[in-house]
């Protein structure tokens, strides 16, 4: 009972008060002294600047002459601007394709992978290589791809098999989804490992008790894979409309003559950020936008959250 | 039920033709996935007039490429400015995040739960809202094209805090208080008794947080003027404007930027795929 240290969560004996009191000041002191510096940092590097780009919004501001309040007109503006609709209809493409092609090919490949055992590590790590790429460095080797003949070996390639030859990059049409696979190749190898994580994390015993009820291959996948791999899924889904939401290292690196182009058509929201901000350093306006884009993503996080809250 | 149990020794048998053509499709279609990378490397060894010879294995490999572009210099100061601000960034956030995920699972106190919350609302907020008045603050500080400059923003991370406050609280208490009791002040008690006890969760956030900071374009493009101070994804990106058509160049560039991490891929793979698999389950 008169034991002078606590054990900590122990309901057993309550410690004299004395030696208790400062064993609790002593470890505040503590508590303070490893929290201060990074009170200081999120303080000034992340919630400061939060509230700066909400202010931002209000203002408009060229960095030459000093920044005026101007209510909600960055955001009327935005609104009646046909180059903001575009972005934010091509970001919305990126995501509304991206996302799901990606997850079902990935979700494919882990599915067969898993039951690989002759050389899966060395099958594994071909899939996963592209993962630990450089997006600027790879945007370039698939700009190149693209290219029309002789230069490009994507058309090259058709031309010496007799086919017709593809725009890719200079088409309005196709530069879009151009850039898109380069995304979706760069993030495959990480939804294929954490696919694989989560087909590993299903109990066995759920495929014997199934296999002995003489479900199928196909039953098994639908009534028990699937349905136990909603969390990975789901997380996989939010982690891949986020990355396509804020895509832009692949889209810069593969349009710099005319960044976004052909006219725009492949420009996202964050490219359009960067050169308001940073072009044209209408920076009032580009906060107006940086705004819309956090919008945008708090919804893809909240919607999570309500999808794995109705599961319970 | 006799349909299953004369089916599974069928199963059993040695060489499956469908397991067999499984495993073709799943090998050619992760050669596929390393084709750009092939080419790269490929053409980084021909010459110009070589490079509409789409042959894998050029006829007459050269490494004239690789020495013009390093011969100027650059890229080794760009391949020194990025391991010195991922190697930076990845300490700072191994020591910070660990300590403050340490302190939100082992201490008890008031303000933890908002602290905790506070911290974690820091990850719904992109980084592409932060960048404008992280730039205007740059330029008042003077941090604008500065080493600091690149890597302040990344110096702790909320979710390196919430992955290792997640290790950490595996912990048993046990084993800090005996520390206690041996006298131990709290911070050697963090560092030498709590730390060594969660090493794979501090590799798994390494290896993030050092792949994320060597590969990141967004901020060092805003934040870097001068060419002294590119990343080597900057750099790169600039290298291969200038070079405009010479494709055997860019790919050298573009391969020199990856084989890096391809050799650190190849000595670590077991621990990058362990800590991608970490990562990503617990965050």
């Amino acid at each position: 009972m008169s034991s002078p240290i606590p054990a900590s969560g122990a309901p057993g004996g309550r410690p004299a008060k004395g030696p208790w009191i400062s064993m609790r000041r002593r470890q505040t002191f503590w508590v303070w002294t490893f929290l201060a510096l990074p009170i200081f940092f999120y303080s000034l590097i992340r919630f400061y600047p939060t509230l700066d780009a909400f202010r931002l919004s209000l203002t408009d501001w060229d960095l030459m002459s000093e920044p005026s309040f101007i209510g909600f007109d960055n955001y009327a503006r935005m609104f009646a601007d046909p180059n903001f609709w575009q972005a934010f209809r091509n970001t919305f493409t990126y995501l509304i394709l991206g996302t799901p092609v990606s997850l079902v090919v990935s979700f494919t490949i882990a599915y067969f992978l898993d039951r690989v055992r002759f050389a899966h590590t060395f099958i594994r790590a071909l899939y996963f290589l592209p993962f630990l790429t450089t997006a600027s460095a790879m945007a370039w080797v698939w700009r190149w791809f693209y290219q029309p003949a002789p230069t490009g070996v994507i058309n090259s390639i058709l031309g010496k098999i007799g086919l017709g030859q593809l725009d890719f990059l200079q088409s309005t049409t196709w530069a879009l989804p151009s850039i898109m696979v380069t995304a979706i190749w760069a993030g495959l190898g990480f939804q294929i490992i954490i696919f694989m994580a989560g087909l590993r994390a299903i109990p066995t015993t759920y495929y014997e008790a199934a296999r002995i009820d003489g479900l199928g291959e196909g039953a098994i996948l639908r009534k028990i894979t699937l349905p136990l791999l909603k969390p990975t899924t789901v997380f996989l889904v939010v982690f891949s409309s986020i990355g396509f939401l804020r895509i832009f290292d692949q889209v810069y690196n593969m349009t710099t003559n005319d960044p976004g182009g052909p006219l725009g058509s492949t420009r996202p929201l964050v490219l359009l950020i960067y050169q308001t901000a940073f072009s044209s350093y209408d920076m009032g306006y580009a906060a107006a936008q940086t705004v819309v884009l956090f919008s945008v993503l708090l919804g893809v996080s909240l919607l999570q959250l309500w999808v794995l809250r109705e599961r319970k | 039920m006799t349909s299953t149990t004369t089916r599974a020794p069928l199963k059993m048998t040695r060489v499956n033709p469908g397991r067999v053509i499984r495993w073709t499709v799943l090998f050619i279609g992760g050669i596929l996935m390393i084709t750009p990378l092939l080419f790269m490397f490929s053409t980084s060894l021909k010459t110009a007039g070589q490079i509409y010879d789409l042959r894998l294995i050029p006829a007459r490999p050269t490494l004239g490429n690789y020495i013009a572009v390093l011969e100027d210099g650059q890229f080794l100061r760009w391949f020194f400015n990025s391991a010195l601000v991922a190697v930076t960034v990845t300490c700072s956030n191994v020591f910070f995040d660990s300590l403050v995920g340490y302190t939100l699972a082992k201490f008890r106190f008031r303000g933890r739960q908002f602290i905790f919350i506070a911290i974690l609302s820091t990850l719904m907020v992109p980084t592409e809202m932060l960048v404008i008045p992280w730039y205007l603050m740059s330029a008042e500080f003077g941090w604008l094209d500065t080493y600091w400059g690149i890597m302040f923003p990344g110096m702790m991370t909320a979710f390196g805090t919430f992955l290792m406050k997640q290790f950490f609280e595996t912990v048993p208490d046990d084993f800090l208080e005996a520390a206690r009791i041996d006298g131990l002040n709290e911070f050697t008690i963090w560092w030498r008794v709590a730390m060594p006890l969660v090493t794979p969760a501090i590799s798994a956030l390494a290896i993030f947080t050092f792949l994320g900071n060597w590969t990141a374009f967004f901020w060092p493009l805003i934040v870097t003027t001068s060419k002294e101070l590119y990343t080597l994804p900057i750099g790169l990106t600039s290298f291969a404007v200038e070079q405009a058509i010479q494709w055997e160049k860019i790919m050298t560039g573009a391969a020199l930027a990856t084989i890096p991490t391809l050799i650190v891929f190849l000595v670590l793979q077991r621990f990058i795929v362990r800590g991608v698999m970490l990562a990503g389950l617990k965050g």
